[in-house]
């Protein structure tokens, strides 16, 4: 068994729990809301919307959405990492990769609250 | 000092020349899908929306689906879905120190993939 300290800011170790925690959180998700599409089997518009439409979906339904922008924020920014040299143009590819997410999840907070 | 102790070491990045291992295909894949699944993410989302806004939107929602092109983007999706969410259980396994031994980290990436690719025609089928 190999004894380290982590040292530094443990922006890192904190990425990478993130990354797992938010996997979990979708992996449950994807579990529940298959589950509840499969009793309910929405067949029209009225069915699918009151599915979204129920306060408890709704909060888990963004729940997904914000893990899943956080977990993409971190992947993508490692394929940057891991690809993009040039200091300069991976800068530019993370602001936008992060305002993407950001306004994503404000879209999705959006198209769910107007329910 | 330091020049002295670095070792010219056998180095092949030739992608044409390398074989990958079936764990390393599974982890590839788990990238490219990840990355496709990012870049359709406003095209989710719309979807998404359409599908809840109202009846009309919602029939333009599922009118996307009868097109052939759009079948087949929709299908890249879903398996780009599955894959990245089995390959992504592989990882927590693994990095649970679960499977970790080369041959049940081969058998477990085969897994992965005797999984995903079914499922995704299972719900192509029932999608789609």
């Amino acid at each position: 068994m190999i004894q380290r300290n982590v040292v530094g800011a443990h922006y890192g170790l904190i990425d990478w729990i993130a990354q797992r925690a938010t996997a979990i959180i979708m992996a449950v998700y994807t579990v529940i809301i298959g589950a509840v599409l499969l009793v309910v089997r929405p067949g029209g518009f009225e069915a699918w919307q009151g599915i979204f439409a129920n306060g408890f979906i709704k909060f888990v339904t963004f729940l997904f959405f914000v893990s899943l922008f956080y977990h993409a924020w971190i992947g993508v920014r490692d394929i940057w990492m891991d690809y993009v040299k040039p200091t300069g143009l991976r800068l530019t590819l993370h602001v936008v990769t992060l305002a993407a997410l950001v306004g994503y999840a404000a879209w999705a907070a959006a198209i769910l609250w107007r329910l | 000092m330091a020049e002295m102790t670095i070792k010219k070491r056998p180095k092949n990045l030739d992608l044409t020349t390398i074989q990958l291992p079936l764990p390393g295909k599974v982890s590839i894949l788990h990238r490219v899908s990840g990355a496709g699944l990012f870049l359709c993410l406003p095209v989710i989302l719309w979807l998404f929306s359409a599908s809840l806004t109202s009846a009309d939107t919602f029939a333009v929602f599922k009118s996307v689906f009868a097109s052939l092109p759009a079948k087949i983007v929709m299908a890249g999706l879903i398996w780009a879905f599955i894959h990245h969410f089995c390959a992504g259980i592989r990882f927590l396994l693994l990095d649970m120190h679960v499977g970790i031994e080369k041959e049940a980290a081969r058998k477990s990436a085969a897994a992965v993939l005797a999984v995903s690719i079914p499922l995704t025609l299972i719900l192509w089928g029932v999608l789609l």
